[in-house]
This record gives C-alpha cells, structure tokens and sequence, in this order.
C-alpha cells in the first residue's frame, strides 16, 4: 500500500533462548499515531527496539522476519542509517548532559560530523523546539545545560532532539512514565501537533493515555500480537477475549 | 529503663569522640611532616637553586635544574605513551565488562598496580637497558608509563562504568556510530574522573625512584639527551641525601620541598578542575 511506512513481517525477537516477540505482523499508515499497550514483559518495547535495530545492541538479543521501512526491509540496511532516519524517544528523559540545550537539538548533526551553517542550526533549533512546545519556556537560556530543565522539559528536549533530525517515523518508548501528570499532559498535548507531519508509535501500558493519543491501537500479549484496530472500537468493542479482559482490568 | 537509655546515649556519644578522635590523629603526621620538609626546604630555594646545575663536592651552592628538566621529559615521555593506551584499554573494560579478554586484562591490570616499583625498575633494566648498552632516559620514562597505566585504566574504567547506558543509547538511536559515541558522548561525559585519573597517576609517578635507578639512573649535567642517562626529582634527592657533605643534605631538602610543591599542586588541580568540570547527570 502507498500509504504504509512501517510493516512487520513474521517478526519475531529473541533474548538467548527466550522467545519475546512471536511473529508480529502489522502494517502501519503514515502520519498515524499508534499506542502499543500491553502488560509488563509482554513484548511491546522489544518490538519497537526491533523497528530501529536497537534491540540488537543488547548481548545475546536476536531477531528473525522482517520489518520494511517505505518497502525496504531495516534488517538488509546499515543499522546506523536506520537509527538515523527513525526518531526515539526513551522512557527517561536523557538529554546529554555535557552538551547545552542549542546543543542537544543538533546533537543529531554535531555528532555525527554533518556540516551545518550557523543560520541553519539556528533555525533548526527554533524550528524543533517549537515543534516540541519548549521554545518558548528555554528560548532566552539556550546555552544553559540541557539536565538544568525539568523532567517534562528534557523529555520535550529529548523530543526536539529526535525531531529536528527530520525523520518521518518517531519511536516512543513509555514517554511519559517517569513523568508526573501535569509534564505528561503537555507531552500528550504534544503528540496531536506532532501527528500533521511524523508518524508516531507510542509505548505505553497505560490504558486511558493509549486512548487519549492515539488513532489506532495495537494489543500485545505475552509476546503475540492479539489485536491492532481503531482505538475506539478496541476500547468499545474489543474482538480478542484477551483484550476484552485486559481492558476491563481483570488482569494488568 | 531512662537509665538504660542514658547508658546507650553515652556509649554513642562515646563512640563519635572516638572516630572523631582518630581522624584528628591521623592528620598529625601529614602535617608533621609538610611543616618539617617545609621548614628544612624553603630556605634552600632561590634562583640559583631552580636554574643552577650541581657543583662538584666541595663547592658551595649547586641546583636541580637537571633534575626539573629530567623529570619534566621523563614525565612527560611516559604520559604520552600511557595515557591514550590507558584510557582506550579503561574504554574497552567498561564497555565489555563480561568478556573473557577484559577478565584477563582486569585482573593484569591489578596485578600491575601491585607490583613493586623496584620490580618494575628491574625488569626494565632488563628489558630496556640491558640490550641497549646503557641507562637511558626512554628506558625511564617506559618504567614510569608502566606504573601509571594501571591507575588511569581503572579510573577511566570505573568513571565510564558510572555513567548511565541511557545515554549511550540517545546517541546510537540518533544514527551516531559507536566510535563517535564514545569519543563524543561517553568519554566527555566522563572527562573529569578520567583527568583525575590522570593526574593522580602523574603525582605517583613524579616521586618515586626505585624504577629510574635502574633505567634513567642520574646525571650531573643539563641533559635532553633522551637516549643517554638523565637525572630526576627523586634520584637528585636520593644522591644528595645519601652523600657524606652537610650543604648537599640541604641540597636534598630543598629538592624535596620542591617535589613536595609539585605534589600538592597536581592534587590542589585536580580537585579544582574535577570540581569546575563535573557533569550533572
């Protein structure tokens, strides 16, 4: 399908002889925003790890299928210009603390020894920062350090990071779970803006944030796939028992 | 019962003048000891004495500008070598902690800070002085990088290992290469452990002696020569101090104070600049 920028294809992901990810199959829409929910352990950031070939940098992990970025399978593409052309945002905010905060949004640029003038950096930052709802509480200390800001600042500085290298696809992995609620609204807030020009998919195991952000909702349990629908009718009128049950909380 | 109690807070008093008491004590002969070489020390000290070289037995004055010079080279040689090898095999034992090679390597590592000095000077001796045909500043300054290499890898080692994976992983996911993210992430988020490692390895090495006996040995004249025997901080103070004349003991304890200075100020540095350079993670 044209529209299709993320499709796995009997994905599955190992940790040694662990089984964590069982042939996952999915096919996601650009400009989307996806929740990925399920308990704890079931699977849900090992897979998002295998989209970007994070999962791999951790000993003894393994992945076998395929996961095609625009039609192009990640496994057969350098790992590095994966990670490159697909944002991450991690569970805990983790700006580099050496860098200041003008700094962290381009580290994308500096770190990896790309050339870019002076005007343009600028723009950049004002650009991602602005996307990222931080311009305007950060724009007069850019220079201060990037770990002088609060929880909810860094996590958005960790998100202008991610989108000022211009990717299309924006990995979030529990974003908001080491934030407190008023940060994790404003970060919520966030992901409505974000959705006009990236593709999101969001990590989370909280339930009411998986139906308040996101347009179509995938369920994963004990490493399956069980379910992936419009959020509302997941919500409303799950197929899946299991989804039933996890929904109404009979188990978490 | 209030007198048990009254009994226990006495004990606890009791035991807080004791620690209190002994750390007090142990300052004692640190201070002794400063005040002593400083007083037999400073009075020696002069222009002459910084810039002069050491006058034959029997003539007054004389100084330790050879010994300044050689110990600066010697020191500086050795740096060179040890430090970039230090650091790198300190990357390597952080990154791949559960490896075979870095088991090995780790327990060399602590073997090599416990071997003693004059073992080190020997081996070199053997190593390095011997196939040569004679004492050698380079033979020298190899003898001080091997004692400066365990120091800085286990601080490399053990100020990388603090830092938290997360950060290495908000580099790689940006498409950063590994080279890049420990050469501009982890290395200087780590920067001021691993100076401190460094200088506090400088500060070891600046004042010991047994290993240059038996490689740089010493010598009475000015000398670049790095191939040809030079003279050093320690050695000068051990020659002087061991010679049969009263003026060449002073002689030492002027040298000694002037280690002593080196000493300090290398340590009075690094707290500074671990201080003004330390990362708020």
């Amino acid at each position: 399908m044209e529209n299709t920028i993320v499709k796995a294809e009997n994905y599955n992901s190992y940790f040694g002889d662990n089984h964590v990810v069982k042939d996952v199959n999915i096919s996601i829409n650009k400009n989307e925003v996806i929740a990925v929910m399920g308990p704890s352990g079931c699977g849900k950031t090992t897979f998002l790890r295998g989209i970007n070939r994070m999962h791999e940098l951790i000993p003894g992990a393994t992945s076998k299928g395929k996961i095609l970025l625009d039609g192009e399978n990640v496994y057969d593409m350098n790992a590095i210009y994966v990670r490159y052309k697909i944002g991450m945002v991690f569970q805990r905010p983790n700006p580099f603390p050496n860098l200041s905060i003008y700094e962290n949004v381009v580290a994308g640029y500096m770190l990896n020894g790309i050339k870019v003038s002076k005007a343009d950096k600028d723009a950049i930052v004002e650009r991602s920062l602005t996307s990222a709802a931080l311009w305007k509480e950060v724009k007069d200390s850019l220079h201060k350090k990037g770990t002088f800001l609060s929880g909810g600042q860094q996590q958005r500085l960790c998100i202008a990071r991610a989108i000022a290298m211009q990717p299309e696809l924006i990995l979030f992995d529990e974003p908001t779970s080491a934030l407190d609620p008023i940060s994790t609204s404003s970060v919520e807030a966030l992901f409505h803006e974000l959705k006009a020009n990236y593709t999101l998919i969001i990590v989370t195991h909280n339930m009411q944030q998986a139906a308040r952000v996101s347009d179509r909702t995938a369920f994963f349990y004990m490493g399956e796939l069980v379910e992936f629908d419009d959020t509302k009718q997941m919500f409303t009128n799950p197929k899946d028992q299991r989804t039933q049950n996890y929904i109404t909380g009979r188990f978490s | 019962m209030d007198a048990r109690i009254g009994f226990r807070n006495t004990k606890s008093i009791l035991f807080k003048s004791v620690i209190i008491f002994f750390a007090f004590v142990i300052t004692i002969p640190l201070i002794i000891v400063l005040l002593y070489i400083i007083k037999q020390g400073i009075t020696q000290v002069n222009w002459h004495f910084l810039t002069g070289v050491p006058k034959p037995p029997g003539e007054k004055g004389g100084g330790i500008a050879n010994a300044l010079l050689g110990s600066f080279i010697m020191v500086m040689m050795a740096s060179i070598v040890a430090i970039p090898v230090g650091m790198l095999a300190g990357i390597y034992l952080s990154e791949n902690p559960r490896t075979k090679l870095a088991y090995y390597a780790g327990l060399c590592v602590d073997i090599l800070q416990g071997v003693p000095s004059i073992v080190v000077g020997i081996v070199i001796y053997v190593w390095a002085v011997k196939p040569f045909g004679g004492f050698s500043a380079i033979a020298g300054s190899i003898a001080l990088a091997l004692m400066m290499l365990p120091i800085i890898i286990r601080s490399t080692e053990q100020t990388l290992k603090l830092l938290p994976d997360s950060l290495k992983e908000a580099a790689l996911s940006l498409g950063v290469p590994y080279h890049r993210v420990i050469l501009k992430v982890i290395v200087p988020c780590g920067f001021a452990g691993i100076l401190s490692g460094i200088t506090l390895s400088i500060a070891r090495i600046i004042g010991e002696t047994a290993p240059l006996l038996f490689t740089a040995l010493g010598n009475r004249f000015l000398s670049t020569n790095i191939t040809g025997q030079m003279e050093s901080l320690p050695h000068v103070i051990y020659n002087y101090a061991t010679s049969p004349y009263d003026d060449w003991h002073d002689l030492a304890w002027g040298a000694s104070f002037i280690l002593l200075l080196f000493v300090l100020t290398l340590n009075i540095i690094t707290k500074l600049l671990t201080r003004k350079w330390k990362i708020q993670l």
